[in-house]
């Protein structure tokens, strides 16, 4: 048992494992004050079965720790004649199962090596991308205290292609540092001939820990079983997760035989697992899929988070989101300008939440005109253009599990274009130029409505720009009005069928088209002014148009 | 630049160590590795006993109390407290940039290689598994992690109706009666300078700066650092110096852990507190702040809305994405 801190716990750890007749070599870091370890002396002196080993200073990444591992276990094997297994654990494990049931667990394998020995090819988990250059480079930097000189000098060394020469049959291989050998194949590595110059070239081997016991234990053992007894998980920067009390349930149902590392202060932990409380549960394999599961997925929050969320710890640069919004949503320019009550039809036909322009200059619309919207959001529109982004994405986030559509327009705050365009999330659906429909039913003198369209026409080309450019990520779709009238149920089918997939239903009712009798006399009228109207794709002067046939007042059926 | 800044801090919270009074200094108590926390307040006498219970039940250790010239007895209460160092003075809280350099000096003096809270008395410290590990288990994790800083955004809750409807009394859990909180319309901006995040929003703005956004308040707080005598708060606890303790954020999509300070400012007290404060004139901006709330208090306010979110524990503050468990399981 290798300790370091909290030797209280390792004390109460050691005692659960001796009283219950297995006999334990402990060594203590030889960093650790002379008064603590008194106390652990003390604390354990009644224990026949309990000894203590030569104190070895263990840095992390370095020698020491198996130089400490390679003495206590000599100790065990010399002092215990009667041992078949060594168990490597730690002054944080704490066994989670009976240690009947190990003892009957390894009885019945009396011959197996649990150690997990991984070549180095085949490793994934290693961290900070040294695998096979733990073996080949020297480390004579400490990795925690003199960190630039240790990447620095890894640096050099990759630089001036340097090799080490691996010793003539050491294959390396990687894995736990916690195992659990029998006598023979610890012995066979103990006591090998040539250990000396083994010793030799792994001192200077990066992380010897994960290493040495790992390689040398594939020339010397019949049967490697190669995993390890302890559950031990990592977190993306390599250190151990830590157990709590609250993982008491996950803990006992994962059938593992020793967990580590356990908070010094997990009492209710301690004391469960240590009391001796017959659970006699069937003898099962370990399982630690739900732990495994729960870590992969503490992990997954760390390294790439929930997508489209924006909070204090989560603020992403630029393109590096993992999805700017949270969730798909459309966006429509021009169809509420085309169709009466188009944000009714729409919602009824693809059953989302449609709101109207929430871009628009005088206030939020939000469905159905509420005030206030999900999440509290407000409808003040200094509130929102204080800051567009995130208004769309706190919008898109407190809505995830129901789609949102909603109005834009060229009269709308035009903020969030380029972002809104790179957003894999958004469906844009743009019909050109329908921003003159309202101006052409207003009752406004032509000279401002003239001012009006140029300044629209030129908001939307810009628009219409953004949305043509190279890196849009949005799925954009762009008609020309008068492409649009000429044949508005098939865009309009394709788009619900996007929205809605699963519906597959054929749009039975079209929405109402605006009345545009005398719409190309209006835009011929522009012409005259001097403006270019070019939106709109080419709209004849005379009113012969399909959408005369919406001025009957019904709507038209697709079959 | 921030360099000198925060020098410049630090002398003026050694200078400002003049203005503060022991009443009871039991400092003396305070051994290696305790959490400490830090506070200034000022009349805050009902609810003073909460507050000391909520923290000894996390696991705070020792409290450093700055009373601002108290009459309402709070100092009093304080001072028989056995874990609590008090100090008083009836100097300017505006002139001590908000007590912030008390604190520091404080914070230089006693708080060196400690983990220390910095909170309001209406603050209450949230955090991921608060409800089954102690404040110990996050300040061992943050050590182990190599982290110095934990953030805790402020949530203002407020209670349904009028905030007069149901009185306060002393002892009671402040959010039996404010039990709502906005989740989802909050606003960040990056401060380039400092390196840390400006969060608006919440029923503040929404209620009081829905025309003047920008003038609504910071939500955004660092309460929690591994403190080091060289650091130094520079505006509250919004942001402190040097600059890499306010990356409390992940920039690459990833989440850092993250806490909530639940603000229990909307009770029936703040009435009063909103008048008294304008009188001393003493807040941030002017007391624009103040200004705000009076004009809105003669309204009778009711913050909550039918969006508005009941307060049940953390994980349902970590499924909103207020807050963050990070990587820690």
């Amino acid at each position: 048992m290798l300790c370091h801190t909290a030797l209280d716990r390792a004390a109460l750890v050691a005692r659960h494992w001796a009283t219950h007749d297995c006999p334990v070599v402990i060594h203590v870091d030889k960093r650790v004050k002379r008064k603590a370890y008194d106390g652990l002396l003390q604390a354990l002196a009644d224990l026949p079965n309990v000894r203590f080993s030569g104190r070895h200073a263990c840095e992390w990444g370095t020698w020491g720790i198996v130089a400490a591992t390679q003495e206590a276990a000599t100790i065990m094997l010399r002092q215990f004649p009667q041992v078949r297994h060594v168990y490597l654990s730690s002054g944080s494990c704490l066994p989670l199962r009976p240690v009947a049931e190990l003892v009957r667990y390894l009885d019945e394998r009396p011959r197996t090596d649990f150690i997990e020995s991984v070549t180095t090819e085949d490793v994934g988990w290693t961290i900070g991308g040294l695998d096979v250059e733990r073996f080949t480079l020297r480390f004579p930097f400490s990795w925690r205290k003199q960190r630039r000189l240790f990447d620095g000098y890894v640096r050099l060394q990759r630089r001036l292609r340097f090799k080490r020469r691996v010793p003539a049959g050491i294959v390396p291989h990687l894995g736990s540092q916690w195992w659990c050998l029998t006598r023979q194949t610890l012995s066979a590595i103990l006591d090998s001939p040539e250990r000396e110059e083994i010793d030799r070239y792994f001192r200077r081997v990066w992380i010897p820990d994960e290493s040495y016991f790992q390689t040398l234990v594939r020339q010397v053992s019949a049967q490697v079983e190669s995993r390890s007894l302890t559950l031990s998980k990592f977190d993306f920067q390599g250190k151990p997760h830590i157990f709590y009390d609250d993982h008491l349930q996950i803990l006992r149902r994962s059938d593992c035989f020793v967990a580590r590392k356990i908070w010094p202060h997990a009492d209710r932990l301690y004391a469960t697992f240590l009391s001796d409380d017959p659970g006699n549960q069937p003898a099962a394999e370990p399982n630690p899929g739900k732990i495994d599961r729960l870590f992969a997925r503490a992990v997954e929050r760390r390294t790439k988070g929930r997508a489209g969320l924006y909070m204090q710890s989560r603020q992403p640069n630029e393109n590096w989101e993992n999805g700017r919004t949270a969730a798909p949503y459309s966006v429509f320019e021009g169809f509420s300008d085309l169709f009466d009550n188009f944000e009714i039809w729409l919602g009824k036909a693809t059953g989302t939440r449609v709101h109207g322009h929430l871009f628009a200059p005088d206030r939020v619309h939000f469905a159905g005109g509420d005030s206030v919207y999900n999440g509290a959001m407000s409808e003040s529109p200094e509130m929102r253009d204080y800051n567009p982004k995130s208004f769309l994405t706190n919008l898109i986030w407190n809505t995830r599990g129901e789609r949102q559509c909603f109005q834009f327009g060229p009269a709308d705050n035009q903020a969030l274009n380029q972002f809104i365009a790179g957003d894999s999330n958004a469906q844009i659906s743009v019909i050109s130029g329908a921003w003159a429909i309202p101006l052409f039913h207003s009752n406004r003198n032509f000279g401002d409505i003239r001012r009006e369209a140029a300044l629209l026409q030129k908001v939307e080309a810009d628009y219409l720009a953004v949305l043509r450019s190279s890196w849009v990520k949005a799925r954009v779709r762009i008609w020309t009005l008068a492409e649009f009238v000429e044949n508005p149920m098939e865009p309009l089918q394709t788009i619900v069928d996007e929205i809605s997939p699963r519906s597959l239903r054929r749009l039975t009712e079209a929405p109402r088209l605006a009345d545009l009798t005398g719409f190309g006399q209006f835009l011929q009228n522009l012409r005259n002014q001097g403006m270019q109207p070019v939106l709109m794709g080419d709209f004849p002067t005379s009113g012969a148009l399909p959408s005369g046939n919406a001025r009957r007042g019904r709507p038209y059926l697709v079959k | 630049m921030l360099r000198l800044a925060r020098k410049r801090w630090l002398v003026r919270a050694f200078r400002k160590r003049r203005e503060l009074q022991a009443v009871s200094d039991r400092t003396a108590q305070i051994a290696p590795d305790q959490i400490l926390l830090y506070s200034t307040f000022r009349n805050e006498r009902i609810r003073l006993p909460f507050f000391l219970n909520y923290y000894r039940d996390l696991g705070v250790n020792h409290f450093l109390m700055v009373d601002n010239g108290s009459d309402d007895g709070g100092r009093e209460y304080l001072a028989t407290q056995p874990d609590v160092s008090l100090w008083t003075t009836n100097h300017s809280y505006k002139r001590a940039r908000f007590g912030v350099d008390w604190l520091n000096w404080l914070q230089f003096k006693y708080g060196h290689d400690h983990w220390c809270l910095v909170v309001d008395p209406d603050e209450f410290f949230v955090y991921p598994f608060c409800d089954t590990r102690p404040l110990r288990a996050l300040t061992d994790w943050l050590d182990a992690s190599s982290i110095k800083s934990f953030s805790a955004m402020l949530l203002d809750m407020y209670p349904k109706g009028p905030f007069d409807a149901q009185p306060y009394h002393e002892g009671q859990d402040p959010f039996e009666i404010a039990q709502w909180f906005d989740s989802g319309n909050y606003t960040i901006q990056r401060n380039k300078k400092y390196g840390n995040l400006w969060i608006q929003g919440g029923p503040r703005a929404r209620m009081f700066f829905a025309d003047l956004p920008e003038r609504a308040p910071a939500l955004n707080k660092i309460p929690l650092v591994k403190w080091h005598r060289s650091y130094a708060f520079s505006s509250s606890t919004h942001m402190l110096l040097p600059r890499g303790l306010n990356q409390v954020y992940d920039e690459w999509g990833g989440e850092k852990a993250s806490g909530v300070l639940l603000h229990a400012k909307f009770l029936d007290t703040f009435a009063r507190k909103a008048e008294e404060e304008m009188e001393r004139k003493q807040h941030y901006a002017n007391s624009h702040e103040y200004r705000a709330y009076r004009l809105a208090m003669a309204k009778e306010p009711d913050l909550w809305c039918k969006w508005s979110e009941k307060y049940i524990n953390w994980r349902q503050l970590e499924i909103l994405g207020l807050m963050s468990k990070g990587n820690w399981a």
